[in-house]
């Protein structure tokens, strides 16, 4: 082996409020395929960013062919080399194919006053050839298929003559004949001495493709082995780690409660397929999975807020059609946002207007003034039943914590007498005492005879609160579990459990 | 004069044809055609030689001002100062050639330095100082707008000592040239400047990043490209446009009007919009933006030929306006549900 191409030693970053990367660590060969995995906010993203000069690191070295560099911008990195394709793709829709690769290095003509389209579209053609890419370079990117567009920025990178490739979860929205298009050229590159860094959560993938894995976990380096002589699940257990904290689980129920929800077949594109499960009252349904399952677009699409192909929804045995959240809410579904800042809270009001706003109707008098007093009295109960932190009802919601920020939501959906309601990432961006009300919360509501369906990426989070556990991947269910039987490991299989591997019947434990 | 993205005519021609922007830009063109037809059945008055003079010198100063605006709109951003920055620089003209009494030449220039400034100035605000457009354009406006009272003193300046100044709009090259043709050279000026402006927006890097801009800023800035300085640039254009607005303006009035200019940034965003650019960038055309400005003055025309109340014409504008965006939001739903995706089924 000659000199790493990259390494990066004592990686730090933090944001305000998270410690995204501490001491993380990470070298790429030339001519290597390099797999980073790890949990949903690992830091895999985060210390890619900085190696392609999106990010600045806090401390920590980065040496390229040996040489210590700093790498400020984008622009830097692609100086040195180095060239990133993100996950949310980054492109110009309304210009060519062309255009968008060559954008900040158009050829020109005419004393260097005119664009030489010509010779644009030439030279692109040579880089799409090179990818052996059918595409005429004069096609408006906004009118391609995702793939199209991946394999656009692919062959910028390329332009770049870059010796670095970083890809964050490329095959995200391809399909299998896409993906294996993607992974000639990969292979392509690879033997050309380009160094390949390939983030992905798909297991499958990476034993396809990749030449070493390194597994980061909580912004930290856990380990790097070589793909070949690993099992899956020796990967899956460095992800996971094996400090769990195992207490206080809530034990299947003995009892069956009422059905309140039931969703059968639903169908939306590609991210939601064929989807049925049953929500019962009484009863905390975890939805694990890993980002872009589908699970949130699951609870969208029950909610109404984006509309099926088709299935059905129904509401304590109630067929009941929803094409509008407004459907949902008077049918008795509550949705309470992973982003509960945009779509769940008006931040600049205050406690009573939030606490209220899906039920404003009910305090209207008949001439059309509110009724404040009321109004008053019932945030304020909410205030005391919720143990909302607030010094009163006409306080900014902005100024409360995150953990109480919701609660004022909870609260929200409390007052509209909802029986179902979806928590999707409760507790995203809540301090860890916090947390603990927001779970004695759930397990308060279900108690009462609700039914609660929680979309949670913490798997910890998951195996304490559910009674009954429903995986997802790539738009369907691959797996229940209840929440006895339930572990990381288990989880993580189905979670992975990709359709092309079900079609071969190799599964990871195979 | 703006479609020239197509290289090679032959094959390609019948599905440029077909293709949604041409479309577009056929139906704004037909919307022209057919409300020029309407004008002349309803009055006779309407297709004589001096009326359609009349309209092309109507559409001379606020097609220029639109053409500013439709490069500022295609990076997303909007110009709301470009009307009193107009007047500004008709101010400054009016101050050099008749206060100071500089030869008429230097007075130009300064007009059109004037404009590219405050552009500059603006453009600076909204990059560097992170003032969203729509704030810092406003607030370029009142202060021009003050700028040119504060100068001027609130009254008109008049060039008629200097004959040579209201030539710039009002005499005819193309007259002198072909006497058939008495266009006035405020309307030549316009479609020149039409001209090199479609060729800056389509042939130069400036262009390029105008629409790129407009597209996706990030992406443009993590493809390495300084996006501050690009986006300055093209509000330094837009400004040094209204700079020769202003000049035909003071030109054709043979005088420069201090109190003049609010509310026609109104008129050329209006003909912008009308031409199918779009408000949230990414898109747009000089010679929609020409169409747009012809639109709104031959109705205006056509309506007051007809007796119609100025009241109503600036209420049929309106109309225009929220019709032809209208149609533009089917067109780009049209487009989108075209991909396979299958309609909402609510269950029975």
């Amino acid at each position: 082996m000659g000199e790493a191409l990259v390494k990066i030693e004592d990686l730090v970053k933090t944001f305000p409020g998270v410690v995204a990367l501490s001491n993380a660590r990470f070298d790429l060969e030339a001519g290597e395929v390099h797999a980073l995995m790890g949990e949903n906010g690992a830091g895999k993203s985060t210390m890619m960013k900085i190696l392609a000069g999106i990010y600045t690191k806090d401390s920590g070295t980065i040496r390229y062919l040996g040489q210590p560099v700093e790498i400020p911008s984008p622009r830097a990195a692609q100086h040195l080399g180095i060239s990133m394709v993100h996950q949310e793709l980054n492109l110009m829709n309304h210009l060519t194919a062309a255009q968008n690769l060559f954008i900040g290095r158009e050829p020109r003509h005419g004393l260097g006053l005119l664009l030489d389209e010509k010779k644009l579209n030439e030279k692109a053609l040579i880089y799409f050839e090179m990818l052996h890419l059918d595409l005429d370079p004069r096609v408006r990117i906004g009118d391609l298929t995702v793939a199209k567009q991946q394999m656009v920025e692919i062959a910028k990178a390329l332009s770049f003559q870059s010796r670095v490739l970083i890809m964050d979860e490329p095959t995200a929205s391809l399909t299998t004949a896409e993906i294996d298009e993607l992974f000639r050229i990969i292979r392509d590159l690879r033997n050309q001495g380009v160094g390949i860094v390939y983030i992905s959560h798909k297991m499958d993938e990476l034993k396809q493709i990749s030449d070493r894995v390194t597994v980061m976990r909580d912004g930290q380096y856990v380990g790097t082995v070589p793909t070949a002589e690993t099992s899956m699940d020796t990967i899956i257990s460095m992800m996971v780690g094996r400090t769990l904290f195992e207490t206080a689980r809530n034990a299947a129920r003995a009892e069956e409660g009422e059905t309140l929800l039931e969703a059968s077949h639903l169908q939306r594109g590609r991210t939601i397929r064929d989807v049925s499960f049953k929500a019962r009252s009484g009863e905390i349904l975890g939805f694990a999975g890993l980002m872009g399952a589908g699970r949130t677009e699951v609870a969208r699409a029950i909610f109404g807020a984006d509309p099926l192909d088709s299935g059905e929804i129904r509401v304590k045995g109630k067929r009941t059609p929803i094409s509008h959240p407004r459907h949902a809410v008077a049918a008795g579904i509550g949705y309470l946002s992973e982003d509960r800042k945009r779509f769940g809270l008006a931040l600049g009001l205050d406690v009573a207007t939030n606490v209220l706003l899906a039920s404003l109707t009910r305090f209207r008098t008949r001439v059309g003034w509110m009724r404040s007093a009321a109004m008053r009295s019932l945030a304020e109960q909410n205030i005391k039943t919720l143990a909302i932190k607030t010094p009163g009802t006409t306080q900014k919601v902005n100024y409360l914590s995150g953990g109480n920020q919701q609660k004022v939501v909870i609260a929200k959906w409390l007052n509209r007498d909802c029986d179902v309601l979806i928590f999707d990432e409760p507790t995203r961006g809540i301090d860890v005492g916090a947390k603990q009300e927001i779970y004695k919360l759930l397990n308060d509501l279900a108690m009462q005879g609700k039914a609660i369906i929680m979309i949670s990426s913490e798997l910890p989070e998951i195996l304490r609160m559910s009674h009954r556990i429903l995986v997802m991947c790539e738009g369907r269910i691959t797996g229940e579990l209840s929440g006895a039987e339930a572990t990381q490991e288990k989880i993580m299989y189905y979670a992975t459990l990709r359709e092309t591997m079900v079609a071969k019947g190799e599964g990871l434990h195979g | 004069m703006a479609e020239s993205t197509n290289p090679s005519l032959g094959g390609r021609a019948a599905a440029a044809l077909l293709s949604a922007e041409t479309r577009r830009k056929a139906l704004a063109f037909a919307s022209l055609l057919l409300i020029v037809v309407i004008f002349s059945f309803a009055s006779p008055n309407f297709f004589q030689t001096p009326n359609l003079l009349s309209i092309l010198l109507a559409t001379s100063v606020n097609g220029v001002l639109a053409i500013a605006c439709t490069f500022i709109i295609i990076t997303g951003g909007i110009d709301l100062s470009v009307g009193t920055l107009m007047t500004f620089c008709a101010v400054i003209a009016g101050v050099f050639i008749t206060k100071w009494q500089q030869p008429m030449s230097l007075g130009v220039a300064m007009a059109l330095v004037t404009g590219m400034v405050c552009g500059l100035t603006s453009g600076t605000c909204v990059t560097k100082l992170k003032i969203p457009p729509f704030i810092a354009t406003l607030g370029m406006m009142m202060i021009t707008k003050g700028l040119s009272m504060v100068i001027s003193g609130t009254k008109p300046i008049y060039f008629t000592d200097t004959p040579g100044f209201s030539s710039i709009s009002m005499d005819s090259l193309a007259g002198t040239v072909f006497p058939s043709v008495p266009l006035p050279n405020a309307v030549l000026i316009l479609f020149l400047l039409a001209i090199l402006a479609s060729l800056i927006l389509n042939k130069t890097l400036l262009g390029r990043y105008t629409f790129a801009l407009g597209s996706n800023e990030e992406a443009v800035r993590l493809s390495g490209v300084n996006t501050d300085r690009w986006k300055i640039a093209v509000y330094t254009l837009g400004g040094s446009i209204c700079g020769v607005a202003g000049l035909l303006m003071a030109s054709r009035l043979n005088s420069a009007q201090p109190a003049l200019g609010q509310g026609y940034e109104l008129d050329a965003i209006a003909a912008v919009v009308i031409g199918g650019t779009s408000l949230s960038g990414g898109e747009g055309t000089v010679l929609g933006t020409i169409i747009g400005a012809f639109i709104i003055s031959t109705l205006t025309n056509g309506l007051r030929i007809l007796s119609v109340p100025q009241e109503w014409q600036t209420v049929v504008t309106g109309l225009i306006i929220i019709v032809a965006v209208y149609l533009d939001i089917l067109r780009r739903k049209q487009r989108r549900t075209s991909a396979p995706v299958l309609a909402p089924a609510p269950a029975k």
